[in-house]
């Protein structure tokens, strides 16, 4: 989209978003029949369970040209999988300090809990998301240059 | 290299109308290893779902991408239709332009471009894709239930009915659980015993139902469908087979000094005893710590008198292995130890009780025939105040966090028996708040408090002291905002109830989590209440959290459903997606069975080549197929990077998000 008086590309953010399968996939395709819109920037992988996002994963993101990264599970208590989304809690918030500390801000990583019931919380939670890292610009830290030129 | 078809539905206008999907199905043409690429109005109709097959036996095709609805709409659809192509099903992978993109979207270039974003994701991934195959285990068609309280009887009477084997183990002399000890039942205040001793007969009658009494289990391998436990039978020193249950031994027994567990300690019965009058086995039980023979080696007068020659002083704990299909954890509660509430004065004043101790009282089957006495004097107390909330709803440490849900009801249960039978008794009732939700149940509590004329006060209870033989409940009224102090013969506690201690180790055996407060934990709070996490596990009664007999029931019912559910199958498939390891990558840590949910994890010692024709044994882990969920738990936690998961590998993942990253 062109911005008619700079001139210059509209910045659209390229979103990840890590989803598992029982609550935030079904709480994304809620948002989808309820027609709650939000970015298209924003694209979904499916997992089984949060637990299953492999740091090296959102690390394969960035590196690959995403400005940010979201992962969704089911709400505390209520994993399909029982514990599963405790591990993510903590591997993320590892991961998200230790990305901050090489100069991806902590905004443009983010874990919520979205249940398959919360479909305009996902949407909400998408466009929130959009909005924080449209602001922060362009990620260029990890990213592999060489993929973008050529995308 | 794979041969690929991609297929792109319209879903009638739900995706074209924003999505071009003929630029798309056009584009995607291009991908390398993409050769067929076609659209259609409604992909998951019969003649979409025969194109698809048509196709996939034209070009010989290797693996589809269907550009269509949500997987978890049609994905197992397409499966079929591939599977009915001669396509393995797991060769199939959805990219939803649907429900996450021409439903959300509403400018058609920006949507028709984030479709072919996620057809190429899915072609990246599908690229990846290997044939799975889900397993099949067989069923071995018998039930195993721990505990015989109520909720394991009527669990272990459906299953039986819908004509399956159950074994029945109970860790007491008899089956009955907590509710043989109760008097009369709220809401409809039938007694007790008339209606469950006849389901108790029901179980020994049957000839499904084997009831192992006086048994704990010892150990449990396998897994769902098959597991292997071994159960200890404790040595009662009474044959069961000869036994009649005709009491002579405990008439003639001389050690009559023992405490009656079944009557809560209120009164005392000989070394060999049969718990109650309905006991189910009706056989004899000597307890070894009393009994004069085994501890001195003189006495033997019951096995002089047992006519059928069923004592037996040199028996030994036994122990059987069976295999089962399913097993229902059903162990229930026992009451909390009043150890950290000495402002309520149990242990020293005699006319200080429990709840439950107050049901033996006032049972016609109790130590004092169902007349309502002071334990300390014999005499009709007058007075009575029941406190409410003894050790539940407490934050503070000493009790429990949590409400018992029980008590509200039987204290109004209490109160009112108490003031139907002697109208002359004052009855009073200190609580923090009535909870009585249910059918008829506030109703039932209303009466007591309006018809029965019971005194409820809103406070709580700071002491209970004894002044010449009578108990001081010192309180406070909260209504009129004042402090009272209430001169009682009786006090009767509305103790808290937790669970059967032993569920520890039972949890343990079964890899069965167990919440902070020792409950078990069901697998879904909502969606799988009765089903615990570990496959074939199932829950009933107040082992899961605190219920009341309707609600234990109903839940063995339900879980006794699940169990046959499971049981009328011959064979189970497990799931495809499951976690498989690289044993050469693995160093047997263990971190990887530390956060398994399901217990699926085990080590092996096994043997590896090394070449030059040494060998070398190491640990290395192994993943049982039957018992594992495919969350992927393990596979992030693997500090070797061995573990990976079939359907979602890291390498699949990997290739996913580089391409969804490709705008
Ligand atoms: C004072 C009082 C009054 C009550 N009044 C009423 C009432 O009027 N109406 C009502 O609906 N409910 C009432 N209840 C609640 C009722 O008692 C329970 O809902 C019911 O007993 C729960 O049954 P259960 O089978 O889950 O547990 P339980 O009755 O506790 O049975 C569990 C059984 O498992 C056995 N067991 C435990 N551990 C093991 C092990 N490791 N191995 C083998 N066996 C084991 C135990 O020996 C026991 O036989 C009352 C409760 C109390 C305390
Ligand atoms: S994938 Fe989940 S269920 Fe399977 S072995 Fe790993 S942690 Fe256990
Ligand atoms: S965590 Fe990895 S290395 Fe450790 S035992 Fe499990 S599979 Fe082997």
């Amino acid at each position: 989209m062109q911005d008619v008086t700079t001139g210059n590309k509209e910045f659209k953010p390229n979103i990840v978003a890590f989803c598992c399968n029982w609550c935030s996939y079904a709480g994304a395709d809620l948002a989808g029949s309820s027609r709650l819109t939000y970015p298209a920037n924003v694209k979904i992988i499916r997992v089984p369970c949060s637990c299953r996002v492999n740091p090296m994963f959102v690390l394969k993101a960035f590196q690959q040209g995403a400005d940010g990264v979201i992962l969704c599970g089911c709400h505390p208590g209520d994993c399909h999988y029982v514990t599963g989304n405790y591990y993510t809690r903590r591997r993320m918030a590892l991961l998200f300090s230790f990305l901050n500390y090489m100069g991806i801000e902590k905004e443009r990583t983010r874990v919520e809990w979205v249940s398959a019931a919360e479909g305009a919380k996902f949407s909400a939670v998408m466009n929130d998301f959009v909005k924080t890292v449209t602001e922060l610009g362009e990620n260029k830290r990890l990213t592999d240059l060489r993929v973008k030129e050529g995308k | 290299m794979q041969r690929i078809g991609v297929f792109i539905c319209w879903c009638g206008s739900n995706i074209a109308a924003t999505v071009d999907v003929k630029k798309v199905a056009e584009t995607i043409k291009a991908e390398p290893g993409v050769v067929y690429s076609e659209n259609y109005q409604y992909m998951c109709s019969e003649n979409g779902q025969q194109l698809i097959k048509n196709a996939i036996k034209e070009h010989n095709l290797t693996a589809i991408v269907v550009g269509a609805c949500s997987p978890r709409m049609h994905e197992a659809t397409f499966r079929k239709a591939a599977e009915a192509a001669g396509l393995n099903p797991y060769m199939v992978e959805i990219a939803n332009i649907r429900e996450h993109c021409s439903w959300i979207h509403k400018d058609m270039d920006e949507a028709t471009e984030k479709a072919v974003v996620l057809v190429r994701t899915a072609i990246a991934k599908v690229k990846l894709n290997a044939p799975l195959m889900s397993g099949e285990s067989p069923v071995v068609k018998r039930a195993l239930v721990i505990g015989g309280g109520i909720a394991g009887i009527q669990a272990a009477l459906d299953i039986a009915d819908a004509g399956f084997e159950v074994d029945i183990v109970e860790k007491n002399a008899t089956i009955g659980g907590r509710m043989a000890q109760l008097d009369k039942t709220f809401p409809t205040l039938d007694c007790s015993a008339c209606i469950l001793t006849p389901k108790m007969v029901d179980c020994a009658q049957h000839e499904k139902i084997d009831i192992l009494s006086y048994s704990e289990v010892e150990e449990v391998k396998g897994f769902v469908g098959n597991f292997n436990v071994k159960i200890r039978r404790k040595a009662r020193y009474v044959d069961e087979t000869k036994c009649t249950g005709c009491k002579i031994c405990m008439e003639k027994c001389p050690s009559k000094k023992g405490l009656n567990d079944f009557n809560m300690g209120l009164n005392t019965r000989p070394a060999i005893y049969i718990p109650f009058a309905q006991a189910i086995p009706n056989v004899a039980v000597i307890d070894p710590e009393q009994c004069i023979k085994m501890k001195t080696g003189k006495c033997g007068i019951c096995q002089k008198f047992c006519g059928v020659g069923a004592i037996d002083y040199t028996q030994k704990d036994e122990f059987i292995d069976r295999q089962y299909g399913a097993i229902v954890v059903a162990t229930g509660f026992k009451p909390i130890a009043l150890d950290n509430f000495n402002e309520y004065g149990y242990a020293d004043n005699k006319d200080v009780i429990t709840s439950l101790e107050l049901e033996r009282l006032m049972n016609a089957a109790g130590p004092s025939d169902g007349v309502l006495v002071r334990p300390s004097d014999g005499k009709h107390p007058k007075v009575i105040t029941f406190i409410q909330c003894v050790g539940s709803r407490d934050t503070s440490g000493c009790g429990k966090p949590y409400c018992s849900k029980i008590c509200c009801m039987y204290t109004a249960k209490h109160a009112m028996l108490i003031r139907e039978k002697y109208p002359d008794t004052e009855v009073h009732v200190f609580y923090i708040d009535v909870r009585t939700p249910g059918k008829n149940y506030d109703e039932f509590y209303r009466r007591a408090a309006e018809q029965y004329g019971v005194d409820y006060i809103k406070g709580m209870v700071g002491k209970v002291y004894n002044v010449n033989g009578k108990l001081m409940v010192q309180g406070s009224n909260l209504i009129d905002n004042e402090q009272i102090t209430i001169e009682s013969d009786l006090v009767v506690l509305a103790t808290a109830i937790e669970p059967e201690p032993s569920v520890r180790k039972i949890a343990t055996l079964l890899t069965a989590s167990i919440d902070t407060n020792n409950f078990l934990t069901e697998s879904h709070a909502k969606l799988r209440p009765v089903e615990s996490p570990t496959a074939g596990v199932y829950l009933a009664g107040v082992c899961q959290g605190p219920k009341d007999i309707p609600e234990t029931v109903s839940q063995a019912s339900a879980c006794a459903a699940k169990v046959i559910g499971l049981l009328v199958k011959d064979k189970l498939k497990t799931n495809a997606c499951v976690a498989t390891p690289d044993e050469m990558m693995c160093n047997g840590c263990s971190q990887c069975a530390n956060v398994c949910a399901y217990g699926a994890i085990t080590y092996v010692e096994k043997e590896f080549r090394l070449g030059g024709g040494k060998t070398e044994v190491r640990r290395v882990v192994s993943v049982n197929p039957a018992v594992c969920q495919g969350c992927g738990a393990c596979t992030v936690t693997c500090p070797s990077g061995a573990m990976d998961l079939k359907g979602f590998s890291s390498k699949q993942i990997m290739s996913e998000v580089e391409a969804i990253c490709k705008m």
